[in-house]
């Protein structure tokens, strides 16, 4: 409960009392929201090339016009939604902190724009996902948004993404 | 208004770099003895230009110590004091102690007060020196400032007064003597003083007389210009020495001329002597080829002090003029001739134009270079599929767009290529600071320069070689007494050269010296209780110094001897994709290759298939293929894990084990064995198919992802997937460590 306080007050502190753009996208029946200053680009899933030995939730790697990028499924890790591969399966390419990741999501909703004071601590709660990559639960009217700290879940050891040494 | 200097200090740094550099190469390429007035004036340059910047930006530390270098080298540049061996050595400490301070700017190193200090010091004490002794000018001091220059064909006389208030002017006449010096040959025959502003300077140039009065007028007063053309005033024989080792001082020359009043004035006292394909400006200014043939003049008439012979076909001496001989055509003075050829020999200045772009940027074209081939690639499998008949315009137009991406990606790629001079360069100051320490006689010879690598290369190849070049001199090399003893010349040299071979760039650092000492490393071995026996072959033996630890010197010395060395060079050089080896003859020398990729970049790879994957081996790695049959497979411990191969027993790694691939062939007769090096150790790896041979451009997995063990990097197929290049040095080691199940 109080690193979710924490998080809270740190997201209010950053965004100092202005509206922050999110974008959303679905994972199962849940709907989910990231800063959209992460989002790199949106675009169809292709072909990946796995990599040995990895978690399940890598896909593999993909060219992204000429630079390697790592593709995780949302689907697979949060364990929510069927992992299956359509035409229209959506990869959303974050840039963070310089390294680009693709993420495969069920699909992405809109752009919207959130008060600070719309967004709640998350409770402390058993989940697939560790609490502390959430930053707070949007309130939009009926709607409930999970706004996910996407840099520090995709830079976590968790994912696997990066060397031990560079965190 | 108030400007961020700062910056422009990114911009200051590199320029400072670069005219240290220069500076350093400069020092290094003179010869003290007879400097070359253009080297001086452009060691001038360099000095005056750190000291210029360094002052606007602030870095006073630099300034004071490029002022005093400055003022030392203008002293020798304007030929009022010779250039010593000492103030060589002074200069290059300067250089170093500012490349020190430029560091300590930017912030990479301590700043080292004290050493700036003492090279202040230093250079203070010289310029005293020079002081002392200015009043009668030592004898082979330049007779007068003479810059070589291109072919002239007129000469003007220019007299002037400096404007301006008194030293700010004197100051000024510098800069416009340099100015003008960029027009043709300038002699300073009245030099203004704080006193006395009035100048008198003599140029022979190609341009006219407005364009020189435009240049003076900027620090004259425009009233007091007067330019002559020249010849037509000259009443005087006058003697111009165009070559810097003129040897007779010009008072003397003109002296010479003086008891000639009828050959001054009517026909053949004024000689001239240019260039051979000068033109002859006017019929008295004779002296080329042919001197009794003088026209207007008979050659009686024109005794031979006024042959001022400075080509090889005029024979005089300059220097020692005696009035009764007659003219002989005798060969020239060798020095004068020598001389007179080192500036044609050596390349122009590579100023031309260049410029600089962020290694970045050219990576990012190189990438996006890549990606057009890909796109070509895939618009030509398209395109495989349409009646040629009917589309024939669409395939031509593809071939073309074929060729052109190829010419593009390969100039695309020479961008990143750097010619090893740029290491290169560096050795001349190490051989000479080394050979100095350790009391030995080195010439570096450097063969090859303009071989071209990769920048990347380039950067990583500096120190491994810098270790070799310090052990060669240090191990390699006997004192001169001991190689007196052997018979050999007391100068040992070392000899870098590097050139390509088939794809590859070889770099040789050889050295005439002792050689390795085959009983002496064995003995050493056996004594670090290594598993070696007296059956090895040489090339086994010398393998053995670059194992850790190993070091034969007799004792540590400051240079090297301490062990560790040869085992970091051979480790940079496999992180290299190179190879490194050692040829020594006891007595006659040693002999280092490195060889190594042209480009990191790019790799030749074979394409090789495991289930649905295709992965790529690097071909350097690839002994041979085979299929294997039943019979080879040899089981320990019951389970199948080596191979039979030519008597050899390999250890197998599946790469579908490794990598936990599906649906991958796992009936030995049915796949592929290929059999790997890496580092003297040999593996076969069983893989379902060969695919292919194909150049690979390779990416980093680490950029975005992390490392993946038994993976080295990836790389960008044609149809625009991506495929894994495989980490064989480790898959080899893998063999060792972990024995796979044969399923």
């Amino acid at each position: 409960m109080l690193q979710a306080t924490q998080t809270a007050a740190a997201l209010e502190s950053e965004v100092s009392g202005f509206a922050q753009e999110l974008l959303t996208f679905t994972l199962g029946a849940e709907e989910y929201a990231i800063d959209i200053l992460k989002v790199q680009e949106i675009r169809g899933y292709d072909a990946v090339t796995t990599i040995a030995n990895a978690p399940s939730f890598i896909k593999g790697v993909i060219n992204l016009r000429g630079t390697i990028v790592p593709i995780v499924d949302l689907r697979i890790k949060f364990a929510v939604g069927v992992a299956e591969y359509t035409p229209f399966t959506v990869v959303i390419i974050l840039n963070i902190g310089g390294r680009v990741v693709g993420m495969v999501v069920d699909a992405v909703s809109d752009v919207i724009s959130l008060q600070p004071e719309q967004i709640r601590p998350a409770p402390d709660f058993a989940s697939s996902v560790d609490t502390a990559y959430i930053r707070g639960l949007g309130a939009l009217g009926e709607r409930m948004l999970i706004v996910v700290d996407i840099e520090r879940l995709m830079l976590s050891s968790e994912m696997a993404l990066v060397d031990e040494v560079a965190n | 208004m108030a400007i961020d200097m700062s910056q422009f200090y990114q911009v200051f740094f590199e320029e400072a770099a670069e005219h240290l550099a220069s500076m350093e190469a400069l020092l290094l390429a003179i010869d003290p003895a007879a400097p070359d007035t253009e080297e001086v004036n452009a060691l001038f340059r360099a000095a005056h230009s750190i000291k210029g910047s360094s002052g606007t930006f602030g870095f006073q530390d630099m300034m004071e110590v490029t002022h005093i270098l400055e003022t030392m080298l203008d002293r020798v540049r304007k030929g009022e004091a010779p250039l010593t061996d000492d103030m060589v050595d002074a200069s290059l400490v300067a250089g170093d102690v500012l490349k020190n301070l430029l560091a300590a700017h930017r912030g990479e190193d301590e700043a080292d007060r004290a050493a700036a200090e003492a090279i202040c010091h230093r250079l203070e004490a010289l310029c005293r020196a020079l002081e002392a002794p200015s009043a009668p000018p030592p004898a082979p001091a330049p007779a007068a400032r003479v810059v070589s220059a291109p072919v002239c064909s007129t000469g003007f006389d220019l007299y002037f007064t400096l404007s301006g208030d008194s030293t700010a002017a004197v100051d000024g006449f510098g800069h416009l003597v340099d100015e003008l010096g960029s027009f043709g040959l300038v002699e300073t025959l009245a030099a203004p003083t704080p006193a006395n502003r009035e100048c008198h300077l003599r140029i022979i140039t190609e341009v006219d007389a407005d364009t020189l009065c435009g240049v003076i007028d900027f620090v004259a007063d425009a009233a007091s210009v007067r330019i002559e053309a020249f010849g037509s005033s000259a009443d005087e024989g006058e003697a111009y020495g165009f070559f810097d080792d003129v040897l007779a001082p010009v008072e003397e020359a003109y002296g010479l001329f003086e008891p000639l009043p009828e050959a001054a004035g009517s026909s053949g006292g004024e000689a001239y002597g240019f260039f051979s394909d000068l033109p002859v400006v006017a019929e008295p200014y004779g002296f080329f080829t042919e001197l009794p043939s003088l026209p207007g003049a008979p050659a009686a008439a024109v005794p031979e002090e006024t042959a001022y012979g400075f080509f090889e076909p005029v024979a005089v001496p300059a220097a020692e003029p005696e009035p009764a001989s007659p003219v002989e055509v005798s060969p020239a003075p060798v020095a004068v001739a020598a001389v007179a050829k080192k500036p044609a020999a050596r390349p122009a200045a590579s100023d031309s134009g260049s410029i600089r772009v962020s290694v970045e940027k050219v990576d990012q074209m190189i990438n996006l270079v890549g990606e057009l081939v890909i796109t070509q690639a895939m618009l030509t499998q398209a395109a495989s599929n349409v009646d040629p008949v009917i589309f024939e315009r669409l395939i031509n137009g593809l071939a073309q767009l074929e060729r052109n991406t190829r010419d593009l990606q390969e100039s695309v790629m020479s961008i990143r290529m750097m010619p090893i001079s740029v290491v290169f360069s560096r050795f001349p100051r190490v051989v000479r600071d080394l050979s100095q320490k350790l009391g030995k006689q080195v010439e570096l010879k450097t063969i090859g320069e303009t071989t071209e690598m990769d920048k990347s290369l380039v950067e990583r190849i500096t120190d491994p070689l810098t270790h070799l070049v310090r052990n060669s001199l240090d191990h390699g090399l006997e004192t001169p007494e001991r190689r007196r003893a052997a018979g050999k010349p007391e100068t040992g040299t070392i000899t870098l050269s590097a050139y390509h071979q088939s794809g590859n760039i070889v770099i040789e650092v050889g050295d005439d010296g002792a050689g390795l000492n085959r009983a002496r490393i064995l003995a050493k071995a056996k004594e670090r209780g290594m598993p070696v026996t007296d059956a090895m072959t040489d090339q086994e033996v010398w393998q053995l110094i670059m194992e850790p630890g190993f070091s034969t010197a007799e004792q540590v010395t400051e240079v090297s001897g301490r062990g560790v060395g040869m085992d970091v060079v051979k480790k940079n050089i496999s992180a290299m994709g190179g190879r490194i080896e050692l040829d020594s003859v006891t007595g006659v020398g040693t002999r280092i290759t490195v060889r190594l990729p042209l480009t990191l970049a790019i790799l030749d790879g074979m394409s090789v298939g495991v289930g649905k994957e295709t992965y790529i081996i690097p071909l350097g790695y690839v002994m041979e293929s085979m299929q294997p049959e039943r019979g080879m497979m040899k089981s320990v411990s019951g389970v199948e894990r080596l191979i039979q191969v030519r008597g050899e027993y390999l250890p197998v790694v599946c790469l579908h084990d490794v990598f936990h691939i599906q649906g991958a062939i796992t009936d030995w007769s049915k796949g592929i064995m290929v059999v790997l090096e890496a580092d003297g150790q040999s593996a076969a790896l069983f893989i379902d198919q060969l695919i292919g041979q194909h150049q690979v451009v390779i990416k980093s997995l680490e950029a975005n992802y992390r490392r993946v063990p038994g993976v080295g990097g990836a790389t960008i197929m044609g149809d625009g997937r991506v495929a894994l290049i495989l980490d064989v040095p480790m898959l080899v080691g893998m063999a060792r460590r972990v024995m796979p199940a044969a399923a």
